[in-house]
Formats: C-alpha cells, sequence, structure tokens
C-alpha cells in the first residue's frame, strides 16, 4: 500500500541519537470506517430489522422448544436415510479421492512440464470448487434422476476439486530431487512417481481425505432437500409439516453420527501427521 | 546378511493393522456402493446434461448485465450483504463463547458444557436455521443474514478458541509485574495477539459465508439461490448459466481476496 504512505505521509520521529525513523501512519481508522461502511450498506440491502428480531425472535426459541424432547418413535424412520446419507458421503468421497490424483497430478507444474495442461488442470479444479455441493446435487438430480446417485456425485465432484487443490499444492512443494536422481538412474516417469513422490505427499493426501469425508457427513445431510437422497428429505418433511419433535430425533441422531465419524477420524489425522 | 540389511528386517512390521485398516475400508466401499446402485438414471439424461452445458456457454447476456432489482448483479450484491452481515453478527457473538468454551480460562466443566453446545451449534445443517428463521422473520434476505449469524458462529468460537489457549500468558504476568492496569492488559497484552488471528479466521469464514449464503435462496432466504432454482425449475438453461457464471466469479474474487487478506495478517 504505497499510494497510502503518499496520501498520509508517515510521522518523522527523531531519536536520541540523532537518527530519525518514519513511522508510519496506523491504518486501523480506515479499516474500520470501511467495515462500518459495509455494515450499513448489508443493513440497507438485507433490511435487516432489530425491532423484528426483538418483538418475534422468541419464536425461534419456541421451535427449539418444540423439538425438546424428540419424538423417539420416529427413530425408525431415520434409520434408513442416515444410513444413506452416511454411504452416500463415504463412496462420494473416496470417489472424490481416487478422481483427485490424476486431476492433482495434471496440475502439478513440476510434474507437468506443458504450462498449458497445468493451467488448464488448475482453472478446472478451481472453478468446480466454487459450486457449492447443494447447487451440483441441485443440477445432478436433473441428469441421474431423484436419490443417492444424485448426491453420491455432487459429493464426488466437490471431493475431488477440493482435495485435488491441496494435493496438487503439496506435489508442488514436495522434495523433487529423488523424482530426479531415479529418472536419471532410468526409471519410468511413473515409477519414479511411485517411489519418489507418493511417500512424500501420501499422509497429508489421506488426512486431507479424512477432513474432507467429515465435511461431505455435513453437507450429505442437506442434499435431501433438493432431491438427492439421504437424511435431508426427511428432514425436509419434518420442517414442512411442523413436526419439530420429528426433526429433534432427526437432528439429535445427525449429531450423534456427525460427532461420532469426526472422533474417529480425528483420531486417524492425527495418527497420520 | 550385512548391516543394512539387518536394520532393514528389524524394522516393526505394521503389516496386520495395515491390512486390518485396509480390510476395514474394503468391507466399508463394498457396503456403500448401493449408494450408487439405488438412483435410476433418467433415459433424457444426456439430453439434459448436454442443455446444461450448452446453458452456461451461452449465457443469457441481459440477464447477466442487469442493474435492476431482478438483475444478477443485483442478487450478487444481496448475496455478499447476506454473508457480510451475518459474518460480523456470528463474528461478535462467537467472541464470548469462545472464552467461556477455553479450559484456560473457565473451569473445565463449564469449558465443556460450552464445547458441548457448540458441536449442537456446528452440526445443525444451516438450511435448518434457515427454515426455522423464516418462521421467525419471513422469507427474505434479512432471515438469511440470521441464519448466516448461527450457522457459523460454531466454527468461529472452535477456530478462536485454539488462539486463545495458545495465547502467551508470560506477556500478562511481565505486564502485571510492572503495574499494568487492567485496561491496559486487555489494550496491549491481549488484542495484539488475538485481532490478526481472530481477523484472518472471521476473513476466512466470510469466504465460507458466501457460498453458503448463495444456497439459502434455496429455501427462500434471500440471495441468488432462489432465482437459480427457478430457472432450472422452468428449464431456462441459459439462465441457469449466466447466474452460474456469476456465482463462480463472485466466489473466485472473495476467494482471492480473502487469501490476499489472510496472508497480509498471518505476515504482519
Amino acid at each position: 500500500m504505497k499510494w497510502f504512505d503518499v496520501i498520509f505521509p508517515p510521522r518523522k520521529l527523531v531519536l536520541d541519537s540523532g537518527k530519525t525513523v518514519l513511522c508510519r501512519r496506523s491504518r486501523v481508522p480506515f479499516i474500520v470506517l470501511a467495515v462500518l461502511g459495509g455494515v450499513i450498506l448489508s443493513i440497507e440491502v438485507t433490511d435487516f430489522n432489530l425491532r423484528m428480531l426483538i418483538d418475534r425472535g422468541h419464536n425461534f426459541f419456541n421451535i427449539i422448544g418444540q423439538m425438546l424432547p424428540p419424538n423417539w418413535n420416529h427413530l425408525s424412520d431415520v434409520w434408513d436415510p442416515l444410513i444413506d446419507t452416511i454411504k452416500m458421503s463415504f463412496f462420494g468421497s473416496v470417489l472424490g479421492a481416487a478422481v483427485s490424483v490424476p486431476a492433482a497430478v495434471l496440475a502439478s507444474s513440476t510434474i507437468i512440464r506443458n504450462r498449458i495442461i497445468t493451467a488448464a488442470a488448475k482453472s478446472l479444479l478451481s472453478v468446480i470448487r466454487t459450486l457449492p455441493a447443494l447447487v451440483t446435487a441441485l443440477v445432478a438430480t436433473f441428469i441421474f434422476g431423484l436419490g443417492t446417485l444424485a448426491g453420491t456425485a455432487a459429493i464426488s465432484l466437490f471431493t475431488a476439486a477440493y482435495v485435488g487443490k491441496l494435493l496438487y499444492e503439496q506435489i508442488e512443494n514436495c522434495d523433487m530431487r529423488p523424482f530426479e536422481a531415479m529418472e536419471s538412474l532410468g526409471m519410468s516417469k511413473l515409477q519414479a512417481f511411485r517411489f519418489a513422490v507418493i511417500p512424500q505427499v501420501l499422509p497429508v493426501y489421506l488426512s486431507t481425505s479424512l477432513f474432507c469425508f467429515e465435511g461431505n457427513v455435513r453437507h450429505a445431510a442437506i442434499l435431501g432437500y433438493v432431491g438427492a437422497g439421504g437424511i435431508g428429505l426427511i428432514l425436509k418433511e419434518g420442517l414442512a409439516w411442523r413436526s419439530y419433535a420429528n426433526v429433534g430425533m432427526i437432528l439429535l441422531m445427525l449429531i450423534i453420527t456427525v460427532y461420532l465419524i469426526e472422533t474417529v477420524s480425528e483420531h486417524f489425522r492425527k495418527k497420520l501427521i | 546378511m550385512d548391516a543394512i540389511e539387518k536394520q532393514l528386517e528389524a524394522k516393526p512390521s505394521r503389516i496386520r493393522y495395515l491390512s486390518l485398516i485396509c480390510g476395514i475400508f474394503l468391507i466399508l466401499l463394498t457396503w456403500s456402493v448401493s449408494a450408487v446402485s439405488a438412483g435410476e438414471v433418467n433415459a433424457k439424461a444426456w439430453t439434459i446434461a448436454w442443455n446444461i452445458v450448452k446453458g452456461i456457454f451461452t449465457p443469457d447476456l441481459s440477464l447477466l448485465f442487469d442493474w435492476t432489482s431482478t438483475g444478477i448483479l443485483y442478487l450478487l450484491v444481496e448475496t455478499i450483504a447476506i454473508a457480510f452481515l451475518g459474518t460480523m453478527l456470528g463474528a461478535v457473538i462467537a467472541i464470548p463463547l469462545a472464552f467461556l468454551s477455553a479450559s484456560s480460562i473457565v473451569s473445565s466443566p463449564a469449558a465443556s458444557i460450552t464445547r458441548l453446545l457448540l458441536i449442537f451449534i456446528r452440526t445443525i445443517p444451516e438450511l435448518v436455521y434457515g427454515l426455522m428463521f423464516i418462521r421467525v422473520t419471513g422469507p427474505g434476505a434479512f432471515a438469511g443474514v440470521l441464519t448466516i449469524a448461527i450457522g457459523s458462529i460454531g466454527m468461529l468460537a472452535k477456530l478462536y478458541v485454539d488462539a486463545i489457549e495458545n495465547l502467551d500468558t508470560k506477556v500478562f504476568e511481565s505486564m502485571t509485574s510492572l503495574g499494568c492496569t487492567m485496561f491496559e492488559k486487555i489494550r496491549f497484552g491481549l488484542l495484539p495477539q488475538l485481532s490478526a488471528i481472530f481477523l484472518s479466521i472471521v476473513v476466512y469464514r466470510f469466504d465460507m459465508n458466501l457460498r453458503d449464503a448463495s444456497v439459502l435462496g434455496l429455501v427462500g432466504a434471500g440471495g441468488i439461490g432462489a432465482p437459480l432454482l427457478f430457472a432450472m425449475d422452468s428449464y431456462r438453461w441459459p439462465q441457469v448459466g449466466s447466474i452460474l457464471i456469476g456465482l463462480m466469479v463472485l466466489i473466485l474474487v472473495i476467494e482471492l481476496f480473502s487469501s490476499n487478506v489472510r496472508a497480509k495478517l498471518v505476515n504482519g
């Protein structure tokens, strides 16, 4: 921010030793002003209304109150969609993580020397990553029909883009000297990749995939909302019919599942790194 | 057999552990395959897929550069506003919760209760909050702001806690020994340690919230999601294409901005 120092010249301080040092002006007031301006503008655009929040905010807690205690009889209906959700996110994550490997290799400039291929692969990965999973799932339901297949497709697409990005960064940052040494010994590129690059990136790759899987369980829970299978379907039903006790049961099961999966996955991620 | 080979063979064998893990993994994989076979592929699938691709490459340009309140630019501004205000609210609400769940500040039972609460808040999908807030405020961007705010406090507080627990307490001890007042301790001991980390967490979450805000429209909570849903339901693929392009550009720009700001914050 050179221009800032031109408009607001830095203060000159003379030290006891006779030296002058420059003390740059603080940027904090301007950042605070900009954020305040943003907040005011956002309040205008979104019709933020504190009065309404105070007047009607208790409705939110009323709904939570109706969720407690959860309707235990609903448990038998929750079971199947929940299993579907886990299956979707597991298979989608594995598929996506598998697809991400060739994509990441194509995108890493240290292995593929062709600038055009790496740039194309990189931009494809980042474009796919921008699409929210719910939107991909919505598109997928038009192609694959309603059901878990659409959800699996959406999850694997997102996983491939997410893991792929982190993986190519990892490959580009890893030590390429063993790779070169093996190539110079007469190994093929594939063999050199297997013995020089994979051992370096494997732990991070596995832990990224596990981390992505954790998040995917959460994402998969809402995909049913657009018809892509899983627990979101009954969640939508329960909310639409205002049977909040059922919703409470679904959410409770979801929280327990996500917590268990996170604990197991965290255990393995700590072991990997 | 020379020394090197001996050393190699002395390496503890992990083959049983690894094969057990692989076995479990394969069992889970075969178990979950049914997620793929369960769906029935629509006969017209490829025509629809082709239409979507065609729509993305021939977007509805008049909609993309429409400056009125139904145009994409306005919807994108609304989405940004929802994400921004929601992030600000969430960032403020998360601060006390984070301090309450830091085991270095409050007693450990209190900390674990707050943590449990945070896990609950974090796991409930945002769309559920969205549907609940619509019952409070009616459909619109306001519900979206509240949804984003509640949806982000779980993760924000979790990341704040890490920063709080890594606080260098020696600074406070030395300030106390110098006779600093409480205010001075907070201003010169606490704030400089936390502000940069907290800000970078908030900017990171803003980036994520923007994605979340872009789908909130699906439940009627404002932003660009609702027009996307309508355009898809009526098979207007060029409009879908232009909305998706707008969304992609917005998210890429914000991602670039967020990673730049965070790099500046972390490197000082």
